[in-house]
């Protein structure tokens, strides 16, 4: 799949001398929706803002649809939408107002029809006469999706979208972004929410300390660094285990009463079948058991974990 | 050229001044009719004229000079002050548009409203005096080359403040001042010789001057003086706007 954003060799020092980006090189396919994850301070919101033009890059290059950032801005820029992470927004405007003037910011003529329906996507249209300073934290949140969405953007950066909205608005919102995936726009969202990424992203970028640490599928990711864990229920109470299990490196929780191993997904054999057998040549029985995949969160730990 | 985006930014300037209409254009013609009342007509009355121009209509091209000084570094420090103080800066920060677009939708509604409000106050003047404009080509030149350069000089300080107190800093503690002290109210020739050489250092006085010789055919200093100093003026904006956006001053890291 082609890239729609082309990040090479790209870095970032502030005057004050903090390096917030160091050789970031990033391909984002077009069509797909990437999750960049990094705690905070990584440069998540750096590298957003140096793709669309309001950090400027201390070297490397940037390309958004072919065009170069720097060189070509006015058509790279036209193809990008932003929503901030901070709700900063014309307080004392109308929401019809505000996403009209985005739509002629961004160099498009005006077209009630196509605000009026990004309005009604967004369940906006009945507050389109209200001042944006009379309304929720939710519905600010979703004016500025309006005003990111106002000029048919093909590539959209949701910067921390569910940063301080409610569990209802962030389901819209994924419903959202699927919906706008599907009809072909590029989304990069940077996210705290792991399940977020977890729920959408086909692919993941962990950025930390200023350094993209991993760009993987999400799907390969969870296979190649998840693990999984098969939780037997025992008939009856373990003081201890039988030497002749050590191989395979149980432990014992809830007071004897479980036992858990812990597998690799990435390998061939996992060793359960040789496990119940050794068990039950143990005599040990079991009335119950369960497997649980560790989950992008559990990845995402361990990375930085290992990074530390 | 992204005449979208300009008449975007100018359009919305404007209609913050709609939303603020007892602010922005109200506030002023009180204040200047508040300037005829003890000027014109309380102290103006025991002064009979000036150089043959009546005390009331001679004080009108300083008065309008005032307002379009003080109103046009307002209009165009808050119009590019607040989006930076809210955050929404980074809205026209990741547009398609150039610097000198966004200098021409911000400076260019600023100095729309100067223009409307000097017209406004022309004709409340008229209402107190009787005005004539002996030169109305090189009157309109004035008020259109001043209202431009002050409103790109405002927006300079809405580049460069970094609070609100600082916005007021300039026109309070410098251009109004210097207004009063450049002839708004007399003529230099009143001023004893070594004051009116202190005088000539007054970059305002060029201004009043020259707005003064376009109502009256009489002026401080010559035109093309006048003319001069503000187009020195705004090239001297220009250039310190243009350093500004090359590199990224209190806009981009």
């Amino acid at each position: 799949m082609p890239s729609i954003i082309s990040v090479t060799k790209l870095s970032k020092t502030y005057s004050s001398g903090f390096q917030a980006l160091r050789d970031i090189n990033l391909e984002i396919r077009r069509g797909e929706i990437f999750a960049l994850l990094g705690p905070n301070g990584a440069g998540k919101t750096t590298l957003i803002s140096t793709i669309c033009g309001i950090v400027r890059p201390s070297a490397g290059t940037i390309f958004a649809d072919g065009h170069d950032i720097v060189t070509d801005f006015r058509a790279a820029r036209a193809k990008i939408g932003l929503v901030p992470q901070e709700l900063t927004t014309d307080a004392f405007e109308t929401v019809w107002a505000t996403v009209s003037f985005s739509r002629g910011l961004f160099g498009k003529p005006a077209n009630p029809a196509y605000i009026e329906t990004t309005l009604k996507n967004l369940s906006l249209w009945d507050k389109k006469d209200s001042r944006i300073m009379t309304l929720s934290g939710g519905m600010k949140r979703r004016v500025l999706i309006a005003k990111a969405l106002s000029h048919e953007p093909q590539i959209l950066f949701l910067d921390e979208p569910s940063a301080g909205v409610d569990v209802e608005l962030r389901q819209d919102m994924w419903r959202l972004v699927r919906t706008l995936r599907d009809s072909g726009v590029t989304i990069i969202l940077t996210t705290h929410y792991i399940e977020e990424a977890e729920e959408m992203a086909d692919r993941v970028g962990v950025i930390s300390r200023g350094e993209l640490i991993l760009v993987e599928e999400k799907a390969e990711l969870m296979r190649k660094l998840g693990r999984k864990q098969l939780t037997l229920q025992l008939q009856a109470p373990l003081e201890r285990l039988p030497p002749e299990l050590d191989a395979y490196r149980l432990d014992l929780a809830r007071q004897g009463t479980e036992l858990i191993y812990t597998y690799d997904t990435r390998g061939e054999r996992t060793g359960i079948t040789a496990l119940l057998r050794d068990l039950s040549a143990a005599g040990i029985r079991f009335k119950d058991l369960q497997t649980s995949q560790s989950s992008l969160e559990d990845i995402f730990v361990g990375l930085l974990r290992e990074r530390a | 050229m992204n005449v979208h985006a300009v008449r975007a930014i100018f359009g919305f300037e404007m209609a913050r001044t709609r939303r603020t209409l007892l602010q922005s254009i109200v506030a002023p013609v009180i204040s200047t009719s508040l300037y005829f009342v003890v000027f014109g007509a309380a102290i103006g009355s025991r002064i009979s004229s000036i150089e043959g121009v009546p005390y009331g209509a001679f004080i009108v091209p300083g008065l309008v000079m005032l307002s379009l000084l003080t109103q046009s570094i307002a209009n165009a420090s808050f119009g590019i002050y607040f989006p930076r103080f809210s955050g929404t800066i980074y809205e026209i920060l990741s547009a398609p548009i150039s610097p000198f677009e966004i200098v021409l939708g911000y400076v260019g509604a600023a100095a729309t409203k100067s223009i409307a409000l000097g017209a406004i106050i022309l004709l409340t003047a008229s209402l107190f005096v009787p005005l004539r404009i002996e030169h109305p080509g090189w009157m309109a030149l004035f008020l259109v080359l001043t209202a431009g350069t002050f409103s790109l000089f405002g927006f300079i300080i809405g580049l460069w403040a970094d609070g609100f107190e600082k916005l007021q800093l300039v026109p309070l503690l410098v251009v109004t001042p210097l207004t009063f002290l450049g002839g708004s109210f007399y003529s230099v020739d009143m001023l004893p010789p070594a004051w009116r050489t202190v005088t000539l250092f007054n970059p305002v006085l060029y201004l009043v001057s020259g707005f003064r010789w376009s109502f009256f055919g009489q002026a401080d200093v010559s035109v093309g003086a006048s003319l001069g100093m503000t187009l020195a003026f705004l090239v001297g904006c220009l250039a310190l706007v243009t350093w500004m956006f090359r590199t990224g001053y209190r806009l981009k890291n």
